[in-house]
């Protein structure tokens, strides 16, 4: 299984029968693919709707339709629209169950960086902070390792998105909680040993006495 | 009252170096008649205050490729290289603001409040040189209104009155922003006689704007 479908599949089973929520762009977007059956949630945009789906049909864009990224896209019957005051009440405000982002760097205070890289890549916020800092929970979607090195620090390097500590971290190597006391490694992607994931980490891990096998269905 | 307004007579009300704020998400719901006539007239620095800077040749990305913009307010600016470069190397000033902080300046200045009190951007670079607040315990930041000279909205139905309706995910910015700035131009999609639109969706009441666009004149009809 590619190491994204992995991370995605994972991250699917945290998603509850009528949540709201809201996923960034890329891989936490590939989260809807692999919801178990059963589960029914409502995708907020924060561009200004609740009830994002896919086009049926290529063809029946509509200009006044767009996600988060500007691609045209399709609403779910019973879907509503309102403006970005709105959407961000619903996001800063604690109404939105769940959110999914991707991440560069998270710490050992369990602290996400994922908006910019000073000298480098200077995309802006967006509506990250606001999502981190408000959200009910908050779920890093990320590749363990970026040209071979953690991306699971003792502490960030890059500027925060926010001091909020998240609620996990999935990665291809591993499930991770973050608590008061530290890092927890909760589960190991299938074939992966505690060791590789501890040389992959340079933060320091938490270990109970056994870390299970990463679920990947319901 | 009347207020219909030709294109190139609207954009003419805009000077050089203005500050106006452009409605839109990525260029969806953004005045895209208006953008196209401010470049056409070569209107040039521009503070820019919108969510985004779109991408080259979309929204307000037109308006970054021609050079218009010497100061932009916005929140996200990665889909649009062209607004990086001229960041990088100093011809553009470039003020990032977290989405929902930018559009709650927008909102303080044109509900007349004094500022917003948001938890976002506490412990991190947005906060540097900023106020912060305590209430019961939490830290919040002082953030200020901002307001502009004009609104450029976006409508998808105006009624001969100026009454606005929106569809989808254009109505994003638009009707904070109408309530911000001194002076408010509309373009709507489609123009219906007053009473088309129920008083239950009419979104920015016809007393904000201040101007609307003649409808746009289309090849064959």
């Amino acid at each position: 299984m590619d190491a994204k479908e992995l991370i995605a599949r994972r991250i699917a089973l945290e998603l509850k029968d009528g949540d709201l929520v809201n996923l960034g762009i890329g891989l936490p977007a590939m989260v809807t693919h692999y919801l178990p059956p059963g589960v029914d949630v409502f995708l907020q945009l924060e561009n200004g709707l609740i009830g994002l789906a896919r086009l049926p049909h290529p063809g029946l864009e509509n200009y006044f339709l767009g996600d988060a990224g500007g691609a045209l896209v399709g609403a779910v019957p019973g879907a509503c629209a309102f403006d970005s005051a709105f959407s961000f009440g619903l996001i800063r405000g604690g109404h939105v169950d769940l959110t999914v982002l991707g991440g560069l760097e998270v710490d050992e205070r369990g602290v996400l960086a994922n908006w910019m890289i000073p000298g480098k890549m200077v995309p802006g916020m967006g509506g990250a902070m606001d999502l981190v800092t408000g959200c009910k929970r908050v779920i890093v979607a990320m590749i363990h390792t970026a040209k071979g090195k953690s991306k699971i620090l003792k502490t960030c390097t890059l500027p925060l998105t926010s001091v909020r500590r998240v609620s996990l971290v999935v990665t291809d190597l591993a499930v991770i909680e973050p608590t008061a006391e530290g890092l927890v490694l909760k589960e190991l992607a299938p074939g992966v040993t505690v060791e590789q994931v501890i040389a992959a980490t340079e933060a320091k891990l938490i270990l109970p006495l056994e870390v299970p096998e990463m679920r990947l269905t319901a | 009252m009347h207020k219909a307004i030709g294109l190139a007579e609207a954009v003419e009300m805009i000077p050089d170096g203005a500050s106006v704020m452009i409605g839109g998400f990525m260029g969806v719901g953004s005045p895209h008649r208006l953008i196209g006539e401010l470049l056409r007239q070569g209107r040039k620095d521009l503070t820019v205050i919108a969510n985004d800077a779109a991408r080259p040749g979309v929204g307000v990305g037109r308006l970054v490729d021609a050079k218009a913009v010497k100061r932009l307010v916005a929140s996200h600016i990665g889909t649009n290289p062209e607004i990086q470069r001229q960041m990088i190397a100093g011809e553009t000033v470039v003020e990032l603001c977290p989405q929902g902080t930018l559009v709650e300046r927008i909102r303080a200045a044109g509900y007349g409040l004094g500022g917003v009190l948001t938890p976002t951007g506490i412990g991190t670079v947005v906060a540097e040189g900023k106020r912060r607040i305590e209430i019961e315990g939490e830290t919040f930041l002082l953030e200020l209104p901002l307001a502009a000279d004009f609104a450029l909205i976006a409508a998808h139905r105006a009624d001969y009155s100026g009454n606005l309706e929106y569809a989808l995910t254009s109505r994003n910015f638009n009707p904070i922003m109408a309530m911000a700035a001194a002076t408010v131009i509309a373009e709507a999609a489609e123009i219906v006689p007053v009473g088309v639109i129920p008083p239950d969706e009419v979104i920015t009441p016809a007393v904000l704007v201040d101007h609307l666009l003649e409808r746009e004149k289309l090849n064959g009809r």
